[in-house]
């Protein structure tokens, strides 16, 4: 039982039809996800599943219920009703319920769905990986490639009725260089509008030369530094940075450093969030997405609200109500930093630089850090949006715009907004690259980062301590 | 059609499209979960869901598919396409892909449960939340949250070598939090613990955790945090509490002896393991005060089930005995690849998604002390609890961790209040400091741990006393 799109009005009748004057959504999806993982350079983990999930939201005289199901036949719908029904009946009153999204707001863009990546087999997955494999040249490799078709309609009782379709794609890799007993790991991540983009050789070469380029790593010496970060890395900051600062209950609860208007970050940093290009096209309130700036040219000119939060605040929703959204509130998932060129694509380049946008910044270092990719952060306080963490898959010593040498894993303990801060940004690379977020689903992040040169980044331990 | 049935129609359908070894899991899960902030309710949800995952071996190839459907046709059809996938991976494959042998085994079990979560009005769950967060407000919080999670997992377990077992869990767990926001920084107090606390129990479990009784305590240290002095920096010797030991074993050592991380089955993403197999039995990770168990028939514990989702009964080992360690989390694959005899560790979160190696319920037995006497030993140091912020590298060596409060220790005391406390340092090292252990042991519950791509979250449990380490580096900033 598939339909997406007859389906959620279906569900709002039956609901009217049980509680009268209920204010109703209903939201059903499916979605194909496929993911084909490899670890010791052979697929060990290949999954696939087809779901369709159906999301209920009752309001009725004052009190909001939830329900959600996986649907197969109309008995799950049935029981769905039923348990949301006796559920609103007891639950306790929200007197901050938001309403439902007007019937005539926007209706969502229509996407433009890439068939071959929606069409994706376990083979096309398994020749993107044997590519990967190969083009790491004899290194271990370890990383998935991963393909995404989702479908789904949404009605609410006041008449509103939207559907949407959306692919999404994205490889992220690892090759590992064994040297004198300990292994060097080099990361490539790439998330193009289309499978048929995702050249497996091109990225295993690339994370092949990272890896060979770590051999022999040594520690430094804790300390602030300079530091280049490759796209990956800038991914964490940006992610956090929204999760934290623009995120409208953050706002709204006064957690967030964010005032809207004032200048706060450095002028070379413009940052919008754009969820045109992949992912759902509305959000679990019927809002369509859209592009929202963050930030233009530093000063902070948005926040990501949905029904409730906005409420709050006094403004319209952005669009950005999702599931689990009680724990982290309206986030940005899409985030787009604009690059400081026109160039769509940079080059490979020899060395451990991902590409040519990268190493044109390196070429601006006197002494600093290349980073490839930040693992493991977590907020220490949300106010400055300070987060410890650490390097992986990749860093260097530059010396005078050349990487002079390998360097084991930082610990670095830093404020996000003291590194983006006016005159903390030295450079943006020329290039944005999209970067898969961790999980995956259509709601799964896809960032679009340019590299950044930071005049500071506290590293505060090495590897042994 | 029973569900049993329709489990061994996806087995079969496998078996019919070349698979030698299959296997399914049928699973209904009804979960329920609850917000409250600041006096309101805002977020009631209810999932109910079903469906059926099914593994399967082609040659050297593993498939594995999904279906929320588990009717007989959409079972056949899930086997097949779980075949289709494993011929697919033996694209970039080798041989050697098996598992070790196992006993089929045809069982039943559930956990005890004397109230049903499920059964509890959502009016009076919803009057504890709103009454906890009220009380919050009252005494000290800006922003007060309180919320409950229940989940009811029933599931069939079906294979190819005659494996047929079902299971109803039943776990639930809630929890408070009190932020203070200041001028220039927020501080937040929890109760029981930063995510909750958690069990393999019915609501009888809630209820005893007095999260009402506890409310005002929680918003009033909250507000207190903002303008306690902060953490010094430097290295001292660390009190930890029980909750935050639960993590640093659950990060530093839980993680560390997944066998999976170990082969380097995860370095991609979660990572790998400091710890080299051909060390097994000797390495010495700690001191020996530390003994580690995996123990998954603890009763009540969140990590805790009759048989992990291969089919292999629960069964309790040592993974560090008097500081050596000598066991591991292992799934019957990755044992097979690693020459061991022993699985038992593997669960899958959910019906769409793969089974693999998880922690069950990992923990250090209770030591000869108490925590009286531990302060009371204790001339300079600190006491931290509470877990705020964790971060431990891919290796699962250089850790470190923030707590919601500290405590100074002066001659054997507790004294002031601290703010944003913070330690770290490198896991062996650290364990290897341990040198007093207390016996008020609690099974804490982690609801959250996040491993495997697509994601998937575990439940585990992590038995943990209060604990003093010698020489740690704390106090570590920003700035």
């Amino acid at each position: 039982m598939n339909d997406q799109r007859q389906l959620p009005e279906e569900v709002v009748q039956r609901v009217r039809d049980v509680l009268p004057g209920a204010e109703v959504t209903v939201q059903v999806d499916r979605d194909r996800l496929s993911l084909t993982r490899f670890a010791t350079s052979v697929i060990h983990q290949n999954v696939a599943e087809d779901t369709t999930t159906a999301r209920l939201v009752v309001h009725h005289d004052g009190r909001t219920a939830t329900g959600t199901t996986t649907v197969a036949t109309q008995d799950d719908v049935a029981g769905l009703v039923e348990r949301v029904r006796d559920a609103v009946g007891h639950a306790p009153l929200d007197p901050s319920w938001p309403g439902l999204t007007s019937a005539d707001a926007d209706r969502p863009r229509s996407a433009e769905v890439d068939l071959a990546t929606a069409g994706a087999t376990p083979r096309d997955r398994a020749e993107v990986v044997r590519g990967f494999v190969e083009g790491a040249d004899g290194l271990e490799t370890a990383g998935y490639v991963r393909t995404v078709h989702w479908t789904g309609g949404f009605a609410s009782s006041n008449g509103r009725v939207v559907v949407g379709e959306a692919t999404e794609c994205g490889l992220s890799g690892i090759a590992r260089h064994e040297a004198d007993g300990t292994r060097w790991d080099g990361l490539a991540r790439l998330a193009p509008l289309s499978i048929a983009e995702l050249d497996g050789e091109v990225l295993g070469a690339r994370a092949a030369a990272k890896a060979r380029a770590m051999a022999g790593a040594e520690e430094l010496p804790a300390g602030a530094y300079e530091v280049v970060l490759e796209p990956g890395a800038v991914l964490d900051l940006l992610g956090n940075l929204a999760a934290h600062g623009y995120g409208g209950r953050a706002v709204e609860e006064g957690r967030s450093f964010v005032r809207l208007g004032d200048q706060q970050l450095d002028p070379a940093l413009t940052l919008l969030d754009d969820p045109l290009e992949v992912g759902r096209t509305y959000d679990d309130e019927g809002t369509p997405a859209r592009r929202l700036p963050l930030v233009e040219e530093g000063r902070s000119v948005g926040i990501a609200t949905d029904r409730r939060t906005a409420a709050a605040l006094g403004v319209e929703s952005t669009g950005h109500s999702a599931h689990g959204g009680f724990s982290w509130g309206p986030t940005p998932l899409h985030l787009a930093l604009q690059p400081s060129g026109d160039d769509e694509v940079a080059e490979e380049v020899d060395g451990p630089a991902a590409d040519s946008s990268v190493a044109s910044l390196v070429a601006g270092v006197e002494r600093g850090i290349l980073v490839t990719d930040f693992w493991y952060t977590r907020m220490l306080d949300p106010r400055s949006v300070s987060f410890t963490g650490l390097t992986r898959n990749g860093t260097w010593l530059v010396e005078d715009g050349v990487v002079t040498r390998p360097v084991s894993n930082f610990r670095f303990t830093q404020s996000y907004v003291d590194a983006l801060a006016a005159g903390q940004v030295r450079g943006v690379g020329r290039t944005a690259t999209p970067v898969p977020g961790d999980t995956y689903s259509a709601t799964s992040p896809r960032f679009s980062c340019p590299a950044l040169h930071l005049g500071s980044w506290n590293f505060t331990g090495g590897a042994s301590g | 059609m029973s569900d049993f049935e329709a489990a061994e129609a996806a087995v079969q359908a496998a078996l019919d499209a070349g698979a030698s070894y299959a296997d399914a899991r049928l699973m209904h899960r009804r979960t329920e979960q609850m917000g409250a902030r600041d006096g309101d309710v805002e977020d009631v949800s209810q999932r109910s869901d079903a469906g059926l995952g099914v593994r399967a071996l082609v040659g050297s190839g593993w498939g594995f598919f999904a279906v929320p459907d588990v009717e007989f046709g959409a079972a056949r059809r899930a086997g097949h396409r779980a075949a289709e996938i494993a011929e697919a991976s033996a694209l970039v494959s080798r041989d050697g892909a098996g598992m070790i042998p196992s006993e089929p085994v045809v069982g039943s079990w559930a956990n005890e449960c004397e109230v049903d979560p499920l059964t509890v009005p959502l009016s009076v769950k919803g009057d504890l939340l709103t009454e906890a967060t009220r009380l919050m407000r009252e005494h000290g919080a800006d922003v007060a949250t309180a919320t409950y999670d229940v989940w009811d997992t029933r599931k069939w377990f079906v294979s190819s070598e005659g494996a047929r077992i079902d299971q109803h869990v039943r776990e639930c767990g809630a929890g408070i939090q009190a932020t203070a926001i200041g001028e220039h920084e927020t501080q937040r107090r929890s109760y029981p613990a930063s995510r909750g606390q958690f069990a393999t129990r019915g609501w009888e479990f809630v209820e005893a955790l007095d999260l009402l009784g506890n409310a005002p305590r929680v918003g009033a240290e909250a507000r207190e945090l903002l303008t306690a002095p902060e953490c010094p920096s430097g290295r001292t010797d660390l009190v930890l509490g029980s909750e935050q030991l639960a993590l640093q074993i659950h990060e530093s050592v839980g993680h560390a002896i997944e066998l999976d991380r170990i082969l380097g089955w995860e370095a991609a993403y979660a990572g790998t393991s400091w710890l080299d197999l051909s060390r097994l039995g000797s390495l010495q990770y700690g001191s020996e005060l530390m003994n580690i168990t995996i123990d998954p028939t603890i009763p009540g514990a969140l990590g805790s089930f009759g048989y992990d989702d291969e089919g292999t009964p629960a069964v309790a080992r040592d993974a560090v005995r008097e500081g050596v360690w000598v066991g591991v989390l292992a799934g019957r694959d990755s044992a097979a690849a690693a020459g061991l005899d022993y699985a038992g560790s593997v669960r899958a979160d959910g019906w769409s998604r793969l089974p693999m190696v998880r922690m069950t319920n990992v923990g250090l037995e209770p030591g000869p002390h108490s925590f009286e006497e531990i302060i009371a030993s204790t001339d300079d140091g600190i006491y931290m609890e509470s877990n705020r912020s964790w971060s431990i590298d891919d290796k699962r060596l250089n850790f470190q961790f923030g707590t919601e409060v500290g405590y100074e220790i002066k001659g054997g005391r507790l004294g002031r209040l601290l703010r944003n406390p913070t330690y770290t340092g490198i896991g062996p090292q650290f364990w290897a400091s341990l040198d007093m252990l207390s016996h008020e042991s609690v099974a804490w519950g982690t609801p959250n741990c996040g491993k495997g791509q697509p994601g998937q979250t575990g439940h585990t449990g992590h038995p943990a006393a209060p604990a003093r380490f010698r020489d740690v580096r704390v106090g570590v900033r920003a700035r």
